[in-house]
């Protein structure tokens, strides 16, 4: 019986139109050759909204502003510096082969597909590894102090289990400097009046209008200043959407405490389908969580992984100091699993891994949700000061944030959801299926499947909003400037008002209960039931404890202040409000989807020793959801592979 | 552990603050700060007062949003970001005073967070580097030595805070400015825009309405990251060749 | 508020200051070798003062060029004291006091060059200022003579210097002196952009700077002290 079923209708196939046929290689420039330019002239009549300033939205800004449009954005922070793309650690890929260690474009094209566990589409994959040499060339040429070699050359690293060197970096802040390099040029269009920045200004919701031809267009959108309070609509001829990751419906994750579903989540209840909601990836490497205070979780650099040794003791509840749990007493079970990866096993095996030895009763530390990654043994091969050359900031943060010292004692680990691979429909021009509404960065689905590879994030991002947004936006605006929309106009009016009431309606509760308190709650349902193991059972209790949740929050949440003001409780509330019915889809979209794939597991679907297993012959599609008020409407773009063969991912 | 805090409350950029007291009965040790405010906070709601108001966005020391001056000093006793400072640097019984960054440049707008727009406009004015997309070369068509990206890199990692401006007893802006002239102006690509940099951002920074710089050095000490003060002298030796120049 | 042309900035301002600053300090050794004659005797210090007058003659008339240098010095002073005041006021405004002070917490002072004389560098610029006008009543001037008047500076010097508030005056202008020094011949050569230390303990310029303050500062005192003592007489 497919219970799921009883949450959604299923309805038409759908096919992303915008993508071009014939050798994969050529795609993207075919299709940029036929594509329309606008003249120059034309450009300053045309007018852009970019929500979000992180690094795709930044970078398209940056570039469309210095194209000639007419560009207004908006983030949430108070300088577009801030966006969360800035916490990215690692590092970026690109197929340049600098190391001549046999990388290619076709190569990274592969690994990311595969990596993907052959939930991505081929043909934006394929771009994305084309124009990844573009973006290491852009960034240096804006002063982005990458990594070099001695001669001066930059330098690379591997990263995330390949066995090319293609990573880009700068020590550990990769994000930082990359931000940094498109905030500089973003700030630059802003100082020369193209781009009109507005930040602390959050979007609330989107503005269609038909056109006097019925077509429906995405023509502006609603925000609150967040600093005033005032509601604001703002119009122009189309709007990108750039607002990142959706990972904190988990209350703790690795997201910043800002990070939001609200701007695409009401642009998905205006119309725009929601691909793969449920696809979460779950990183190993995170400081554990150490009491019910806790806002937020730190990642720890996965190389870690490289030099450390993960474990537990044999003996569940053993809770002696590690330093007295003999060595036949301890479980290295990466190592006794998987032989041949061991502690390098990719992000979701190592993450369940964890996951099961505290199941098991044997993780460590509070709670017992923790699991050991001692560098003993890597101190004594290499040194301590080899470690920490190597791993110093690293461990530094460690012991800041825990206390403890990670030379003396082993470390201790947990999973920590970390990104979202699911996000607006997009089609191969990063256009929604609405009109006019482009999706760019995590906030899309495009190019990860159902997990996303190290370093491939920022690649994405920039991507996106370096080399393919500003094409396929003037293709867009070719046809612009579209009527104006006069501010009365009804779809205005309606939006604003919709605004205007759930923000009244939020300070009227008055209820007993925080936002937080719900939000925790929420988290933990999520974390519970739809977070690195999943199953039938636990997805349908979920659903029906977050209708519960949700129930309970809009009658009891406790909102403080006012609206005009700075009233930071307000904006939380907001944000809440939306996580519930996002985290009801993520439930329904892993109950769909029977199947084991990348950052998604049902335990129904395993192998017999426990691995993932797919089902392509049934679930090779992109889930896109259509929202509907009882039960949301699934429309299934097939996958088909022309380039790689879909085969079972195995790390034994 | 028990806590009295003493919070700056202000409830917009035109009302006057006071200073208010508040005490925390459970305080772990292994909080950060800023977990410890929120926990103020969700008492605060529950007994139905206004939250205090304050930024933060990573909370893992990177974006530059948090900051607030901690017993007199930016981003409090340890040299990191108020995000990452935890209540066990702190005693049972300790009287905690909490405040926003001071400066004219950086008004307040409600309790402990301010307004950091002015470090945007001093990057308009010419902490960039023209490179319109698409048109940049091959990128190891230029080397560049690995000391000076190390210390271009170093400089880079200014993450915007402001706690240099809240330390200095000038109110200025010197460390922020001069940790960008420097990353740029050590590359390569940096040297053809570099008199113009210096002139426009320093141009900007004192039109912003930030302080000399008297050389104090308590920017260095309070900034996160460890922006070293000889990037203060790199602004000074750029705008001395920009100056003899022009 | 205008938007100023860098030419009027902060940095340039700075620059004046340094520069007066550097000149003055030029001044300062020069002057006070020429005080250490002292020690030579009434003649040597005599004929050093009146060579002082007659440097560069025939080419420049009597006192020529210690009348370059009195301008030199009084165009010093003035850009020097113009732009202390302007940067003065404009960073009490950029500090943003709120009812007089800035905040609650007494400050924990932990920066390189904090120290007290980075904060005296104001008030004791203003005693150093108060002090030169006296100073050349007293003895260039001899408008006022205490001890008694004379046409010899050496005898003018003794005179003065036997009387101990006059030593103490000029001890404590020039302990004035030495702090202004301490903390402003360092930060004058950071301004012209001689420091490259990125270390958080400060630069092979901060001892360069305290020996110049305490040369300085030493090197003035001992005379005076010398004849309250009656070491010289
Ligand atoms: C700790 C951490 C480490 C990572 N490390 C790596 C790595 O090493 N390599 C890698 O490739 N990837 C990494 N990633 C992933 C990568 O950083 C992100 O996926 C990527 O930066 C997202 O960029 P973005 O531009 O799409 O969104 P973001 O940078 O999140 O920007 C979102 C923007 O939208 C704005 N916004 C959001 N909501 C609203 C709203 N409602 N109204 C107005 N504005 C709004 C925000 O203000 C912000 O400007 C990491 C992620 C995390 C969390
Ligand atoms: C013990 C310390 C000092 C002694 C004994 C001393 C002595 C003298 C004497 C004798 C003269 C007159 C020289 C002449 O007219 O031929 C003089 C001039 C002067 N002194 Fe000093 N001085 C002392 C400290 C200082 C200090 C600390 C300063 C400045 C900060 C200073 C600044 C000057 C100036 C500006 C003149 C005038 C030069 C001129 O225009 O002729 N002196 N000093
Ligand atoms: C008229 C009396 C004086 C006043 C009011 C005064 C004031 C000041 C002030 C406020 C500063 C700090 C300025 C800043 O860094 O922004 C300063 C710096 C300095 N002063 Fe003075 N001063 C006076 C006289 C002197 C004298 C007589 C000397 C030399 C002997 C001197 C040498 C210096 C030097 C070298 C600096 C450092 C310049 C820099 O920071 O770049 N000053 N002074
Ligand atoms: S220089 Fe340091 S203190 Fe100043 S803004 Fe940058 S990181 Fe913050
Ligand atoms: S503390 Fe201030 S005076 Fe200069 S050296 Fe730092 S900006
Ligand atoms: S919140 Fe990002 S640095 Fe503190």
């Amino acid at each position: 019986m497919n219970m799921a079923l009883d949450f959604h209708v299923v309805g038409d196939e759908i096919r992303d139109t915008a993508a071009p046929a014939g050798p994969i290689e050529k795609r993207w420039d075919e299709h940029r050759a036929h594509m329309n330019l606008v003249n120059p002239a034309n450009r300053r009549k045309l007018s852009v909204i970019m929500v979000g300033t992180g690094l795709a939205g930044a970078s398209a800004a940056a570039t469309l502003g210095e194209a000639g449009y007419h560009v207004k954005a908006f983030c949430y922070q108070d300088s577009p510096r801030r966006a969360h793309s800035i916490a990215a650690q690692g590092g970026i890929n690109a197929a340049k082969n600098y190391r001549n260690d046999g990388d290619s474009i076709y190569r990274l094209f592969y690994d990311t597909v595969k990596g993907g566990d052959f939930r991505a589409r081929e043909s934006n994959v394929y771009r994305l590894a084309q124009v990844s040499v573009n973006i290491i060339d852009q960034c240096v040429a804006q002063g982005v102090p990458f990594a070099r070699e001695y001669g001066g050359l930059l330098d690379n690293r591997s990263f995330g289990g390949v066995q090319v060197s293609r990573t880009f970096y700068a020590r550990g802040q990769t994000g930082q400097q990359l931000l940094i390099g498109a905030y500089q040029a973003l700030e630059r269009q802003i100082g020369l009046g193209t781009v009109e920045m507005n930040t602390r200004h959050e979007m609330l919701e989107l503005i269609m209008v038909p056109d006097a031809d019925g077509t429906e267009r995405a023509r502006g959108i609603i925000v609150r200043d967040m600093v005033t309070g005032d509601i604001e609509t703002h119009l122009a001829d189309a709007v990108v959407l750039a607002t990142g990751g959706y990972g904190n419906v988990f209350f703790l994750s690795t997201n910043a405490m800002g990070s939001n579903v609200t701007a695409t989540w009401r642009a998905h209840r205006k119309g725009a389908y929601f691909a793969n909601p449920c696809y979460t990836q779950i990183h190993p490497t995170c400081i554990p969580v150490s009491g019910d205070y806790q806002s937020k979780l730190t990642l720890m650099s996965e190389s870690l992984r490289n030099d450390g040794r993960i474990w537990v003791p044999k003996k569940a509840g053993d809770d002696r100091l590690p330093s007295d749990i003999p060595e036949d007493e301890r479980d290295y079970y990466l190592e006794r699993i998987y032989p041949a990866f061991g502690n390098l096993v990719p992000r979701d095996i190592a993450s369940r891994a964890a996951k099961y030895q505290c199941d098991a009763g044997k993780g460590v530390g509070p709670g017992g949700l923790g699991v050991f990654l001692d560098f003993a043994e890597a101190i004594e091969r290499l040194g301590r000061p080899a470690v920490e050359a190597k791993y110093g900031n690293l461990f530094d943060m460690y012991a800041r944030i825990t206390g403890e010292d990670p030379y003396t004692q082993p470390m201790r680990i947990y999973p920590a959801v970390h990104y979202t691979m699911g996000g607006l429909w997009v089609d191969y021009d990063l256009q929604s299926n609405l009109t006019g509404l482009f999706v760019a960065g995590e906030a899309n689905f495009s190019d990860h499947g159902a997990n996303r590879l190290g370093a491939s994030a920022l690649m994405q991002g920039l991507a996106d909003g370096y080399f393919v947004l500003p094409y396929t936006l003037a293709n867009y605006l070719s046809h612009a400037p579209y009527e104006k929309v006069p501010e009365d106009h009804p779809r205005v009016v309606e939006a604003q008002q919709a605004v205007e009431e759930r923000v009244q309606k939020l300070l009227s509760i008055n209820g007993t209960r925080t936002v937080d308190s719900f939000h925790k709650e929420l988290g933990q349902i999520m974390w519970d039931y739809c977070g690195m193991e999943r199953t039938e059972e636990g997805l349908i209790k979920a659903i029906q404890m977050i209708r519960d949740l949700k129930a309970e929050f809009w009658s009891n949440v406790k909102v403080t202040g006012e609206a005009e003001e700075f009233n930071q409780t307000l904006e939380r509330a907001n944000r809440v409000g939306d996580f519930f019915e996002l985290g009801e889809l993520m439930c329904i979209d892993a109950l769909n989807r029977r199947e084991s794939c990348g950052g998604h597991f049902r335990g129904e679907s395993q192998t017999e020793d426990g691995e993932a297993l797919r089902h392509d012959d049934e679930f090779a599609y992109v889930a896109a959801w259509e929202f509907a008020d009882s039960q949301p409407i699934l429309h299934k773009e097939p996958l088909e592979y022309e380039y790689v063969e879909m085969k079972a991912r195995s790390y034994k | 552990m028990k806590i009295t805090v003493r919070v700056w409350r202000q409830k917009n950029a035109e009302s006057k603050g006071e200073m208010v007291t508040y005490g925390l009965e459970d305080v772990s040790e292994h909080m950060s700060f800023l977990e410890m405010l929120d926990v103020l906070n969700e008492q605060l709601t529950l007994a139905g007062d206004e939250p205090v108001a304050f930024d933060s966005d990573c909370r893992e020391g990177i974006c530059g949003t948090c900051g607030v001056v901690i017993n007199g000093i930016p981003h409090g006793p340890e040299v990191t970001t108020t995000c990452q400072l935890h209540m066990r640097t702190f005693h049972d019984g300790d009287v905690i005073d909490i405040e926003p960054w001071r400066a004219g440049a950086f008004p307040v707008v409600k309790d402990l967070v301010v307004d950091r727009g002015a470090f945007d406009r001093i990057i308009q004015a010419g902490g960039y580097i023209t490179a319109p997309t698409g048109s940049a070369p091959e990128a190891n068509n230029i080397a560049v030595p690995k000391e000076d990206a190390d210390h271009a890199f170093e400089a880079a990692t200014c993450i915007g805070c402001g706690a240099c401006v809240a330390a200095c007893p000038n109110g200025s802006a010197m460390l922020f400015t001069a940790a960008k002239i420097t990353h740029l102006g050590l590359l390569p690509q940096g040297q053809p825009e570099r008199d113009s940099r210096v002139l426009g951002m320093v141009e900007q920074m004192d039109f912003e309405g930030f302080g000399g710089c008297t050389n104090i050095g308590e920017c260095t000490a309070a900034c996160p990251k460890g922006i070293p003060l000889d990037v203060i002298s790199h602004l000074y030796r750029d705008m001395r060749n920009a100056l003899t120049k022009a | 508020m205008t938007r100023l042309p860098a030419q009027r900035s902060t940095v340039a301002l700075k620059f004046l200051m340094a520069v007066t600053g550097l000149i003055m300090v030029g001044y300062l050794l020069l002057h006070m070798y020429g005080n250490l004659k002292v020690f030579a005797g009434q003649e040597a210090l005599d004929d050093y003062s009146h060579h002082l007058r007659t440097l560069g003659q025939p080419y420049l008339p009597f006192g020529g060029a210690l009348w370059i240098i009195r301008v030199l010095l009084l165009a010093s002073i003035i850009g020097h004291a113009y732009a202390a005041v302007m940067l003065w006021r404009r960073n009490r405004k950029a500090a943003g006091f709120v009812g007089g002070k800035r905040y609650h917490s007494p400050r924990g002072s932990r920066g390189i060059q904090r120290s007290y004389a980075s904060f005296t560098l104001r008030w004791g610029g203003v005693v150093i200022l108060l002090f030169v006008i006296y100073h050349l009543l007293h003895l260039t001037g001899n408008q006022i003579h205490p001890g008694g008047a004379s046409d010899s500076p050496y005898e003018r010097l003794v005179n003065g210097f036997e009387i101990w508030w006059v030593v103490l005056s000029y001890t404590i202008a020039l302990l004035a002196v030495g702090l202004h020094l301490w903390h402003g011949v360092w930060s004058a050569l950071t301004t012209l952009g001689a420091n490259h230390s990125g270390t958080r303990v400060g630069s092979r310029l901060t001892p360069l700077s305290w020996i110049v303050a305490g040369v300085i500062t030493i090197g003035f005192l001992i005379p005076p002290w010398a004849i309250l003592l009656g070491i010289v007489d």
